[in-house]
């Protein structure tokens, strides 16, 4: 049978059909994917490397960055923790409302960035639930620094739970269990026995989330108030920068961000290649 | 609860699943619960006054039009996409199925100031498009080239799983009983592909409608022309008209809500799909 399809395979209209379609498919992939990342770094280097060093190095550009990573430093852990709980209960329990609760999890990625931001401004806003209390107690949330972290954890808290949950339902307890059997306590259980066995899971699921958090735009530009050098993070000094048609300034921030992506694809790829076993067959939606 | 007993040989039922519903319950259901109750203040009269406003009625129809065209294209490129990376081979194929998620990757302000640079009339692609007489920045056909870098990933991620369990004894059956490569295609792969086909561009869909990073910059923003709805739901933010909205960010949500619904009907199609081949 393999024998007669390679012989019908290799005629000429199949391999005609199949250089077109490669073809297509190639032409499409660099139009639509590869031309805009390079016009990133094209603009950014439109004005030389010393341009594009130059509005690095300003003091709105460095305050950017410095938001940026301190945001990630916090949302991530916390969605570390979240996700790590959250895949525990849902793979190691049977228990009423799972369904429901895997639901809610995945809930974030189907919502619009810009309600993820919205539903804040409406809780801790001026005119918000707690606006009123917070502006007595001289807190602020929005349009400062905790409103930007609150964004942030929303949008990215499926990441590492959507990798940890299908993995730890595929490798089920026995390890745990015996674990426990010969004596463990519930710390060493987990040091010793989960976090071994689901840790390139966690990894991917971390850089995904770290990737969102430090990319984030819709979202935190709803609950960031445009401040200079106090609420805007990498991707809101882009925008701004761009809104006052300083293009170079915004490529410039934007090629630091194009770089994070193209280093997070490469880690990504390497751990699919590498580790893709130890990873759990991945549904599409936040990879 | 009760029914977690047989299972207590592992510790951390109560901490886990607590800490899972209140971190849920504080960053979710709360600002949600926040959200309905903004947008009941204008009530049923004033949201309908609110969707039969002209410009509300133009943003809604460019949101979820836009999205619907640009997520068919994805599905047609995205198929074809999948299909070339899991059955043909080629030298750099690793290196464009690495690719495929580079919209996932890219921060959506960096896209955004990206497609528009590229199809500005002075920009790589639009130039050339500009001496076409079509003009794609700043246009309703900007949005949609921006809903279509958005989506794209979904389709093919969605279809690649699907493509490589694929039975070839059944094509190798269809040809040895003398059916063409069309005939093929469309009588024994498509019907396979199809509930995967339809999770792919339901999840390009929904992704297309609430976008705004990537696609404020390319469309301009002309009021009843090139507005989205979420720069809808931000403009009156900025005017601080919370409930408006907040109705609109309902809206939205109600329209996620559905997506959500087929997109577990359609799993549970597929899952029934699945198991007699296997």
């Amino acid at each position: 049978m393999n024998v007669m399809l390679r012989s019908r395979a290799s005629r000429w209209p199949q391999r005609l059909l199949r250089a077109t379609l490669t073809l297509v498919a190639v032409a499409f992939m660099l139009a639509f994917l590869l031309l805009p990342l390079a016009v990133v770094f094209a603009e950014a280097l439109a004005e030389g490397v010393q341009a594009l060093l130059s509005s690095l190095a300003r003091y709105e550009a460095l305050s950017s960055i410095r938001l940026t990573l301190i945001v990630a430093a916090i949302v991530v852990p916390l969605n570390i923790v979240f996700g790590v709980a959250a895949s525990w209960a849902m793979t190691r329990f049977e228990f009423r409302g799972k369904a429901l609760l895997g639901a809610l999890i995945d809930l974030p990625f189907s919502v619009s960035p810009v309600i993820a931001g919205l539903i804040y401004v409406l809780l801790f806003g001026a005119q918000g639930w707690f606006g009123p209390w917070l502006a007595a107690h001289d807190i602020r949330i929005i349009f400062a620094v905790p409103g930007l972290v609150l964004a942030s954890v929303f949008v990215t808290l499926p990441f590492v739970a959507r990798e940890l949950i299908p993995l730890m339902q595929a490798q089920g307890s026995e390890d745990e269990e015996a674990a426990r059997v010969l004596g463990a306590n519930g710390l060493q259980m987990f040091f010793r026995v989960t976090l071994p066995n689901i840790r390139w899971a966690l990894l991917y699921g971390v850089l995904l989330c770290n990737a969102r958090a430090m990319g984030e735009f819709g979202a935190v530009s709803v609950v960031s108030g445009h401040i200079r050098g106090l609420t805007t993070t990498m991707p809101l000094e882009v925008e701004m920068r761009y809104n006052e048609f300083d293009y170079t300034g915004a490529f410039a921030v934007a090629s630091l961000l194009a770089l994070l992506a193209l280093l997070t694809l490469a880690i990504k790829t390497l751990l699919e290649w590498r580790y893709g076993d130890d990873l759990a067959a991945h549904a599409p939606g936040g990879r | 609860m009760a029914l977690a007993k047989h299972h207590r040989v592992l510790p951390g039922f109560g901490l886990s699943l607590g800490y899972t519903l209140a971190f849920l319950g504080l960053i979710v259901l709360l600002p949600l619960a926040a959200l309905a109750w903004k947008a009941s203040g204008i009530g049923v009269a004033g949201l309908l006054d609110l969707l039969a406003a002209p410009r509300t009625q133009a943003a809604l129809k460019l949101s979820f039009g836009g999205a619907l065209a640009a997520s068919l294209i994805n599905a047609v490129f995205g198929l074809l996409v999948a299909w070339v990376l899991v059955r043909y081979r080629f030298p750099g194929r690793r290196l464009l199925d690495a690719l495929v998620d580079l919209p996932f990757a890219l921060p959506t302000a960096v896209a955004g100031i990206a497609l528009t640079a590229l199809y500005a009339p002075n920009g790589w692609l639009g130039g050339a498009f500009d001496a076409l007489g079509v003009r794609i920045a700043y246009t309703q056909l900007g949005v949609g080239v921006a809903m279509v870098f958005v989506g794209f990933p979904f389709v093919v991620r969605t279809l690649q799983p699907v493509l490589e369990s694929l039975d070839r004894e059944m094509e190798e059956a269809a040809e040895s009983l003398g059916a063409r490569r069309s005939q093929i295609f469309a009588r024994v792969i498509l019907p396979v592909l199809l509930p995967a086909l339809l999770t792919g561009f339901a999840l390009a869909l929904a992704r297309a409608v609430g976008e705004y990073g990537s696609v404020i910059f390319i469309a301009g923003n002309m009021p009843m022309r090139t507005e989205i709805t979420p720069l809808l739901i931000v403009q009156k933010l900025e005017q601080f008209d919370y409930p408006r909205a907040a109705a609109l960010g309902v809206v939205m949500l109600g329209f996620s809500f559905v997506m959500l619904v087929a997109l577990s009907l359609l799993q549970r199609w597929s899952r029934r799909w699945a198991e007699p081949s296997s």
